[in-house]
């Protein structure tokens, strides 16, 4: 027998400003629209801040309060009326999301000026509407208290995010709007299917009303796995990752910041919430395994593939899918046993952590991999030698981004690192942690690839063929140091972090050996696996060491090039297509058969 | 058979059929069609879940109904965006294709130049 309705939620304190975090950027959308072209940036520019001071305002009630803020749209409850809810996770992304934002916006200034003479260019036009359109749409996202609204939310998101990739009106840009926009359709339509299944079993679609009467029956497992994998298509998990690779290769370095950091992340929350929010009890241990499975391919195929592409942008547009494989780590390690639940606890603390530190490092990443671009007129990384001493804050920035992703302590991809280890040792499943720690390893590898070629002699400033401007360096620089202290704020007014996690001293030998043996793995595989190879192992030592490693890297460039070309075959449109109805298909065995065990 | 139960018969047909031309048919105009079709199919199941009266025990239920108007608004969006984004282009590039670019060959085409 399901629990009785609880007690309906009415309107907290603070509910004002759930209003205003999706009110502020629609009114500056509609605003900037109306105005016209030459008033738009100024419009975007200075709705940026009231967003910020919003966010950080919802971030302060709710380390008042403790308890979610909860407003009802028109005074209806649920299940008549729509809530809007922000709890400790809302508050965290919404802030990230905000921080992101305003950093884009720094960037995107000397990106999208209007040229001079014209009164107002398309391009500038299209982004910073946009930019705005995606940041309401993502605040509602994060505060939706039902199924519905937040499927209108996810549709403004993709809606918002497909001309971003197209700004530049190329073919092959255009093509990859329009990947990016079916695939994404199909997902949304089955995520659509789930909740009229839903709707027609228990006559709500609020999340707490939900979470309180779901019951194992057909109908509700055919509307969960139909949901999830409609989600897993527009966060791009592995075997789905079809428009993510193209949408990247054209989209502006802004525009890729935004998507990489921020648009994916939206959908993976969806996943959040479906799973710990309204149905913790109904997946199963093994539905939680397969999706760790899959995130574990992503890494391996994210970052080998990585690994060998020629172009910077496309490297970190891959390590983005490895890093999106590593965010589904944290399912099967919060799941309890003994319960038969998804627990709340460290590993969705770790996990949400994860998604935190990679949207701002890697919004650090493609920033200062744009300008770089920007400067050269390529991103070849072979012949990127000598742009370091050319253009050292750029690289300072994309080498502090990367290392923010491996993880150095205080770092909020350490603190996540650790709770996620902690998750997997506490439930003994150690497969994990050890998917965890290669993780790492890969991720110093391509790291570690693109750095030595920047460092390299070369004459890059010869070939400089613009000027970088110093903000767009600064904002990438700040969101990059953003990440690296994340690890210091205090989570726990948020999140459910076991005490002893978050405490480590960062000098203890454990703390930098954290540091050091990715570093060492990830220059092995990149010196195995790389495309280039590392140009500093042409040292005489390499004369001795040919000999050994020349047949071992001969093999693992077959084993990459064969990785490479299986990416090739599952981003084609049949194949992906096929593999998002295998993965639904699974997903719904597996939670039959984790009830049919009960 | 109720009325309820050939209508949700209905649905799944025209989602069947949207799903089997969005896997198959290689022309994006194609693929938008079959996204639409797939679309009605599932308004009209929550018709169904309407006309089953789900919530609260009324004879038909209309909340369903207002949920299948936004979906029907949002599906009208997405079929404008994506016209939109074929027309412009078949006029830049004189195809309309979504043929996989693959990266293999670009970088094979890299190393060959």
């Amino acid at each position: 027998m399901p629990d009785p309705a609880p007690a309906l939620d009415a309107v907290t304190a603070g509910a004002f400003l759930l209003v205003l975090a999706i009110v502020i950027p629609v009114a500056g959308v509609l605003a900037a629209f109306a105005a016209g072209g030459r008033w738009v940036e100024r419009i975007a520019l200075s709705t940026l801040p009231f967003g910020l001071a919003i966010a950080v305002a919802i971030a302060i009630a709710l380390w008042r309060t403790d308890a979610p803020i909860v407003y009802l749209l028109g005074g209806w409850a649920p299940p008549l009326g729509v809530a809007l809810r922000a709890d400790g996770l809302s508050a965290l992304m919404m802030a990230i999301t905000a921080v992101v934002i305003c950093g884009v916006g720094v960037f995107a200034r000397a990106d999208f000026r209007i040229p001079a003479g014209a009164t107002e260019a398309r391009a500038p036009f299209a982004f910073w509407i946009l930019l705005l359109a995606i940041w309401a749409a993502l605040n509602m996202v994060f505060v939706a208290g039902d199924l519905f609204t937040l499927y209108v939310a996810l549709e403004l998101l993709t809606f918002a995010a497909v001309p971003l990739v197209s700004l530049d009106g190329r073919a092959e840009t255009l093509q990859a709007a329009l990947r990016y926009l079916i695939f994404a359709l199909l997902g949304s339509a089955f995520y659509l299917v789930g909740s009229a299944l839903l709707y027609g079993a228990y006559g709500t679609l609020d999340i707490v009303l939900l979470s309180h009467q779901l019951r194992a029956q057909p109908a509700t497992l055919v509307a969960a796995a139909l949901m999830t994998v409609g989600l897993l298509a527009k966060t791009a998990l592995f075997p789905l990752h079809l428009w993510l690779p193209p949408a990247h290769a054209g989209a502006p370095a802004a525009c890729s910041a935004v998507l990489s950091a921020l648009v994916v992340k939206g959908s993976f929350f969806i996943v959040v919430r479906l799973w710990f929010g309204v149905m913790p009890g109904l997946p199963g241990g093994a539905a939680a395994q397969l999706l760790a499975a899959l995130g574990a391919a992503a890494i391996v195929l994210g970052s080998i593939v990585a690994l060998r592409q020629e172009r910077l942008k496309l490297l970190v547009a891959y390590s983005t899918l490895a890093q999106i494989g590593y965010l589904f780590l944290m399912f099967p390690l919060a799941f309890d046993p003994a319960t038969a639940r998804l627990a709340s606890g460290g590993a969705l603390a770790g996990g949400i952590l994860q998604a935190i530190s990679h949207a701002t490092a890697k919004a650090a990443m493609f920033m200062s991999a744009g300008l770089i671009y920007a400067a050269l007129g390529h991103d070849r990384i072979s012949e990127v030698a000598g742009v370091a001493r050319a253009l050292p804050l750029s690289v300072l920035a994309f080498a502090l981004g990367g290392v923010a992703l491996i993880g150095p302590p205080a770092s909020g991809a350490y603190l996540a690192k650790n709770l996620l280890l902690q998750a997997a040792g506490d439930s003994g499943q150690w497969w994990w942690a050890v998917v965890i720690q290669a993780g790492g390893m890969f991720t110093a590898g391509y790291w570690l690839l693109v750095l030595v070629h920047t460092l390299a002699r070369g004459d890059a400033s010869a070939a400089l063929r613009a000027r970088v401007s110093r903000l767009q360096e600064a904002a990438a620089l700040a969101l990059a140091l953003c990440s690296l202290s994340l690890g210091l704020f205090p989570w726990d007014a948020y999140l459910a972090i076991p005490a002893g996690a978050a405490a480590s001293n960062p000098l203890t030998l454990k703390a930098l050996s954290s540091v050091l043996w990715p570093i060492m793995g990830g220059a092995v595989l990149a010196t195995l696996l790389g495309r280039s190879g590392l140009p500093s192992a042409r040292v005489r030592v390499e004369d001795f060491l040919v000999a050994v490693i020349g047949p071992v890297r001969r093999g693992a460039l077959v084993l990459s090039g064969t990785i490479e070309r299986v990416d090739d075959a599952l981003r084609q449109w049949p194949v992906a297509a096929i593999s998002l109805l295998v993965i639904a298909i699974l997903l719904g065995a597996a939670m039959q058969a984790a009830q049919s065990l009960d | 058979m109720s009325v309820a139960s050939v209508f949700a018969l209905c649905a799944a047909a025209a989602v069947g059929l949207g799903l089997y031309g969005l896997l198959v048919s290689p022309q994006p105009l194609r693929k938008i069609l079959a996204f639409n079709l797939l679309g009605s199919g599932v308004f009209v199941l929550f018709g169904v879940v309407a006309r089953r009266g789900a919530a609260a025990g009324f004879a038909s239920d209309p909340i369903p109904q207002a949920l299948v108007i936004t979906g029907i608004v949002v599906a009208f969006s997405a079929t404008a965006l994506a016209v939109a984004l074929l027309l412009r282009l078949l006029q830049v590039s004189g195809s309309a294709t979504l043929a996989a670019h693959s990266s293999a060959r670009a970088n094979r085409d890299l190393a060959g130049t």
